[in-house]
């Protein structure tokens, strides 16, 4: 599904991420790890276009995410609160969504039904706009949005940080229910190891850049990790 | 301390995402500033024998008008003086007294253009008063009051900056008492200059200025040291949000989904809604040019005609793609192409345009020759300057912080110079076009040619279009990464 080629780049000659070669398959849920700076977000950004590669490229579905703009049709992304629309209420900004991705009212409506649990009561029907939302309430909105319109790309960029205990074992458990579709292909980052390990099929830890490590999940991958990041 | 902030303050000032971008802007505005300098500079040494020539007597004339002085100088402080606020959060744990934060915020307003510029009238005016022989110590009061008049306004602003709708009020006001002056019915310089007349006369008269002004000082500084709580005037004041469907823009697809964005996006924050609001003010402003008596070249009309419909686009369209700029990332992931993007916005300015021009036929009331101006100005608006509009968007690149409603210190001045100085290159080529056809035959030719040239803009629409879009798409990585520094 996702094709990286020679992937470099550089700020100021300072070499901030550098992979020269990753595929990650359909259908996988793919796990980044890695320190503060280690090129998660840079990645992701790239990925995404936006952000310019200095080398090399990159490939969503056999099109080259920074020529091409058909990419978006099928994948859909939550980095932080720069994803939301501050001035719209939760229901607004997943029909804005809904509507640019050909889905409507209805559809939105059944969507939001099956995760009302994950919302907790805090988000819909609150007479708040989403500005005014806590940091874990925003990012609960901006992660269910990315399930509108039945994306085969789904990244996230830490969407573990800010939840509570309680939301954060209910994403595990929407993740987890992601990556068994074989047409759905998750990529998610994140510093805690364990739930990373919990939902992914496949870990690539980031340290400086380079990929250091590229495992697939087992009983023993947690404890690899903890040893690998332990001083 | 004061050397920690004035770092602080030097180095916001030289790091702001704005700053690198608009240099040329600056560099205008510090031209601006000059020349209104010179220009309060000039009437200072001037004004006193420009009047004893007209054989009136300089300080009786300058006080009966000192009501309008500081008037204006009120409302162009409510419209332009930004109030200065410090970064101020981080600054409250920090082992710093809270006066101190306090009094430094303050004090930055007492030496900003919008103060200092009045000493550069009144000082000389004073020196003139003494060297022609009037009272020293007199003459010394009456300067200290009009100091403190200056400073009462500066104070003034910063305590009302927070209330909604102040300046339309205050202009209502002005415009009605300039208006019952000018028709002489009622006069409120006759009750104000004696007032102005007695700081010179009366030598204690003065104190009264100033202890307004060392009160106001005080009451701004509790003011202001009260409200520094996370919860008061720091606080984000929070909306009771309904959701809107706006069903009927349904049946325009992509397009009616972006409507649906920006209708909300107009109505639901301060700073565009303000915005909206001044486009509305340019509705008027061809009353200055299609009066009867007006004293106006004929050229001019045209500047007139593109202004009375082209509010929308001068104020809201300027800043298309920085409306959108705290999420920007989202929109440049969604499934949109760019040509969606432009276009809705495309239209926007359009339906805003054609609205105004419908607004604007109570100037039928000039006649034909007026309205027809108007709408060739709205056509070439439509043709010429939608696009321009659009494509100075891309070289945009300061973000708009649309959650102004930051509390009591929020700087919430939503109409600014840059606004006023980006629309002139827009104004010139109609103005040419009118011009060549007026020397060449009369102003009906001048028209057509204005007409002509907003038709071609609208046949290569799509053309433009494409090249607008080419030209995001290369500004687009400089774009993000200048929408996430935040001011």
């Amino acid at each position: 599904m996702i094709q990286v080629n020679n992937l470099s780049k550089k700020y100021n000659g300072i070499s901030v991420l550098n992979i020269e070669n990753l595929e990650i398959p359909k259908g996988q849920s793919f796990g980044l790890v890695g320190n503060n700076g280690a090129g998660k977000t840079t990645f992701f950004s790239l990925l995404l276009d936006l952000i310019q590669p200095t080398t090399g490229h990159i490939f969503n579905n056999e099109v080259q995410v920074n020529t091409s703009e058909n990419w978006k049709p099928f994948t859909s992304s939550f980095f932080d609160e720069s994803f939301l629309i501050g001035y719209l209420t939760p229901e607004e900004y997943f029909y804005f969504i809904g509507d640019l991705r050909g889905q409507n009212k209805a559809d939105i409506d059944a969507l939001l039904a099956t995760h009302e649990e994950f919302f907790n009561g805090e988000i819909l029907k609150n007479k708040k706009y989403l500005r005014d939302l806590s940091k874990g309430n925003q990012k609960k909105v901006g992660i269910i949005a990315t399930l509108i319109g039945n994306p085969e790309v789904i990244i996230l960029d830490e969407p573990f940080a800010n939840l509570d205990p309680t939301t954060v074992s209910r994403l595990k458990k929407i993740i987890k229910e992601l990556s068994e579709n074989p047409n759905v292909t998750v990529l998610v980052s994140s510093h805690d190891l364990q739930h990373t390990v919990e939902v992914c099929s496949r870990i690539v830890v980031l340290n400086k850049g380079e990929i250091v490590k590229d495992i697939q999940t087992s009983k023993e991958t947690l404890q690899e990790l903890e040893v690998f990041f332990a001083v | 301390m004061i050397k920690h902030f004035l770092t602080l303050e030097w180095k916001a000032f030289l790091r702001s995402a704005a700053f690198g971008t608009n240099l040329a802007l600056k560099i205008v505005l510090g031209f601006l500033a000059v020349l209104y300098s010179f220009i309060f500079l000039m009437a200072g040494i001037g004004v006193f024998y420009g009047l004893k020539e007209s054989n009136l007597d300089p300080l009786v004339t300058v006080n009966k008008f000192l009501i309008y002085y500081f008037l204006f100088d009120l409302g162009f402080k409510f419209l332009l003086q930004k109030i200065p606020v410090m970064n101020i959060r981080p600054l409250l744990v920090l082992p710093i007294k809270k006066n101190t934060i306090v009094n430094f915020s303050l004090g930055k307003t007492a030496l900003s253009f919008f103060n200092l510029i009045h000493f550069l009238f009144f000082l000389p005016f004073t020196i003139i008063l003494i060297k022609e022989g009037y009272d020293v110590s007199s003459v010394l009061f009456w300067l200290a009051a009009m100091v403190s008049l200056v400073y009462i306004n500066n104070f003034l602003n910063i305590v009302l900056s927070n209330k909604d709708n102040l300046f339309t009020i205050f202009l209502i006001v002005v415009v009605i008492l300039g208006g019952c002056q000018y028709y002489r019915v009622f006069e409120i310089t006759s009750y104000t200059s004696p007032f102005f007349d007695a700081l010179y006369t009366t030598n204690w008269l003065f104190l009264i200025p100033v202890l307004i002004l060392t009160g106001l000082y005080y009451y701004t500084f509790d003011y202001f040291k009260k409200g520094l709580y996370l919860d008061d005037g720091l606080s984000t004041k929070h909306d009771v949000a309904k959701t809107e469907n706006l069903v009927w823009l349904n049946q325009f697809g992509t397009l009616g989904t972006f409507l649906k964005n920006d209708i909300k996006l107009i109505k639901r924050n301060k700073r565009s809604r303000t915005t909206v609001f001044m486009s509305l003010l340019f509705l008027f402003y061809g009353l200055i040019f299609f009066r009867e008596n007006a004293h106006q070249p004929q050229l001019m009309q045209i500047f007139a005609g593109i202004f009375v419909s082209g509010g929308f686009l001068f104020t809201f369209g300027q800043f298309v793609p920085s409306w959108d700029s705290a999420y920007y990332q989202l929109m440049m992931t969604q499934n949109i192409s760019y040509k969606e993007y432009l276009s809705s916005k495309w239209w926007l300015v359009v339906i805003a345009t054609v609205i105004s021009t419908i607004l604007a036929s109570f100037y039928l009331y000039y006649g034909w020759q007026v309205y027809l101006t108007i709408v060739v100005g709205a056509i070439y608006n439509i043709g010429v300057n939608s696009h321009l509009v659009l494509l100075g968007g891309a070289y945009t690149k300061t973000p708009i912080d649309l959650t102004t409603s930051k509390g009591a210190f929020g700087d919430k001045k939503a109409f600014n110079v840059n606004t006023m100085l980006l629309t002139l290159p827009k104004l010139l080529l109609p103005l040419l076009l009118y011009w060549a056809g007026s020397s060449i035959m009369n102003p009906d030719l001048g028209l057509v040619f204005v007409t002509i040239a907003g038709i071609l803009g609208f046949a290569f629409r799509n053309k433009v279009f494409s090249l607008i879009e080419k030209i995001y798409k290369t500004e687009k990585y400089k774009t993000i990464d200048a929408y996430k520094q935040k001011s």
